[in-house]
């Protein structure tokens, strides 16, 4: 009985090891995923999108304005199916880096991502946000061209869009520049991603008065995946592993959800959509929001 | 009662006497207004009933220190949080307001925010009542993290279904409107009207100098600058307020085909 014996002690130390692995990921501190989703090198949008379909063609412009290199969008096929990218581009190397301003966007890149959500729309293809910016760009220009109006457009738009869209949070979810691409049917964060309001630095020098507590601010503000797993933010984490593997797992995420998704009436599809926006927030002494919302719905029937 | 009050101005910095549209006379700086004072300039005489008046801010991310600012700010604000909610009547028309107050936590939107305005949005849609929004904050309310940058969202897809219920939404900016209330329903009105010399924007003047490293132009991000950029229909002041909002209510029925 030998064999069994090494298969018991086989899967004890497979266990152990798994244990140890586990524990270290629990052991990752909040801010070891601040610098793990800002680590240079770390894989993006673009290769992402280029690992999962060969054929993807990549679109440009915003038709206002200009094109903005730190928001990429374009069209590929996965498994037959034709599908919008948009991610956040912050660009693989240094010279990269300042050409796509570090993923920061302006105006531009989120009326790119509004216009090309809505040709997904009107050619009923289904929509896949990449996330990975540390915010929106808090420039001159920016803010001559309405960033905040382009931001708010978005999320308008992208809440009521016909049409399943999928967000993954591969890397920095940097406060109102990524939510502008961020709101979905679904949201995923890779395990190292982080997602907040404003970053650790920010928060530590505005509300601890001190900017180099930003380690404290990244526990305290409950930014890492795992904690927007338990505020039910998030859908579900992904494991991170090779580049390859990991595109494969997001890959594999995006084929399950859009034969599902893409087989709901587009109406059902909406709403549920809006009701998960509508629900979330805390607060005592609110009242029952749900058959006002029903009402609405309705009405919205009615006026078709 | 008379209306008067005095009070230094914060621009100026003039000691100056004040009457119900708290407007500097040497500079014609906008003093902030209370829900109430902002009531009183617009809405039919004891036609507000306020909505949501029991709702409170919490912890969501348990953060340490926050119940704590709560209590001070509404201890020094006599509000309940950053944001009323209410019907009222304008000019004998129906309608549905809320007014923030930088006064409480910088009129900041945490949950609360996000939802007394998602409510307020609802009400408007469910009766067809416009809904008419004073804006005043300085962004998100930080200290519930993620929670408050979802009510961006939140507000957002609300507005989304006044599109759908063809209710129309008028947005009064008043001074300052940033961050996260400009990145969303704050930019959504069918009308954005603004108060004079309010600063509007995404980012703050001072990160905007912190990120170009020089001094930002003069006048830049007030309201006089956004009409100049189109982000701003037109600057009403305190005076010409309820005729102005009165005559938007009018031209915007909705005018549904076979209704």
């Amino acid at each position: 009985m030998s064999e069994i014996k090494d298969d018991t002690m086989l899967k004890s130390t497979l266990e152990r090891i798994e244990t140890i692995v586990t524990s270290a990921k629990e052991q990752k501190s909040s801010w070891d995923c601040v610098l793990l989703s800002r680590q240079q090198g770390r894989t993006g949008a673009k290769q992402y999108i280029n690992l999962m379909c060969d054929d993807f063609m990549e679109l440009h412009g915003d038709r206002l304005y200009g094109d903005d290199p730190a928001m990429v969008g374009g069209i590929g096929t996965i498994g037959g199916r034709a599908i919008t990218f948009i991610g956040n581009h912050k660009g693989a190397n240094f010279k990269e880096n300042v050409l796509c301003n570090y993923g920061m966007s302006n105006p531009e890149g989120y009326r790119k991502a509004l216009r090309l959500a809505k040709q997904a729309e009107k050619f009923g293809r289904p929509v896949v946000c990449f996330i990975d910016t540390p915010g929106a760009y808090p420039g001159l220009g920016s803010e001559e061209r309405g960033i905040g109006e382009a931001i708010a457009q978005n999320l308008k738009v992208f809440a009521t869009l016909k049409t399943p869209v999928l967000c993954f949070i591969i890397g920095e979810g940097g406060s109102g520049g990524a939510l502008g691409i961020g709101v979905g049917d679904k949201l995923y964060m890779l395990e190292n991603a982080v997602y907040s309001v404003i970053t650790p630095e920010g928060f530590a020098s505005i509300l601890l008065r001190d900017p180099s507590k930003a380690k404290e601010a990244a526990e305290a503000m409950k930014m890492t995946a795992r904690n927007l797993k338990e505020f039910g933010v998030i859908h579900d984490i992904i494991a991170e592993k090779s580049p390859i593997e990991t595109a494969q797992l997001i890959k594999d995420i995006i084929i399950r959800d859009l034969d599902v998704l893409c087989a709901k009436p587009v109406e059902n599809l909406v709403r549920y959509r809006i009701r998960k926006i509508r629900g979330i927030g805390e607060v005592s002494g609110g009242k029952e929001w749900w058959d006002p919302l029903l009402e609405v719905f309705k009405k919205t029937e009615s006026l078709r | 009662m008379a209306n008067k009050s005095s009070a230094l101005c914060p621009q100026c910095q003039k000691e100056v006497e004040l009457d119900s549209h708290k407007i500097c006379p040497y500079c014609n700086f906008y003093f902030p207004l209370t829900p109430s004072e902002r009531l009183s300039l617009i809405a039919d005489e004891d036609s507000f009933v306020e909505m949501a008046v029991g709702m409170r801010s919490v912890n969501p991310i348990a953060l340490a220190g926050y119940e704590d600012k709560l209590k001070e700010n509404q201890k020094k604000s006599s509000l309940s949080d950053a944001v009323s909610i209410g019907k009222c009547r304008i000019e004998g028309q129906d309608v549905v307001v809320g007014i923030m107050s930088f006064s409480f936590m910088g009129g900041s939107m945490g949950s609360v925010v996000g939802e007394k305005i998602t409510q307020a949005i609802i009400e408007g849609c469910l009766n067809g009542e416009p809904v008419i929004l004073f804006t005043a904050s300085g962004g998100a309310r930080m200290q519930e993290g993620i929670f408050s940058l979802m009510q961006m969202a939140k507000t957002a897809s609300a507005a989304a279904l006044l599109e759908e219920t063809r209710t129309p939404l008028f947005i009064v900016l008043t001074n300052p409107t940033t961050g996260g209330v400009t990145a969303s329903f704050a930019m959504l009105g069918d009308v954005i009207l603004a108060e004079p010399g309010a600063v509007i924007g995404f980012a703050g003047p001072r990160v905007i100098e912190g990120t170009i490293r020089e001094k930002l132009p003069e006048g830049f991000q007030r309201s006089e600058f956004q009409l100049e950029r189109g982000f701003v229909d037109m600057i009403v002041t305190r005076g010409k307020l309820r005729s102005t909002l009165s005559y938007l209510i009018k031209t915007h029925t909705r005018r549904i085909p076979n209704e």
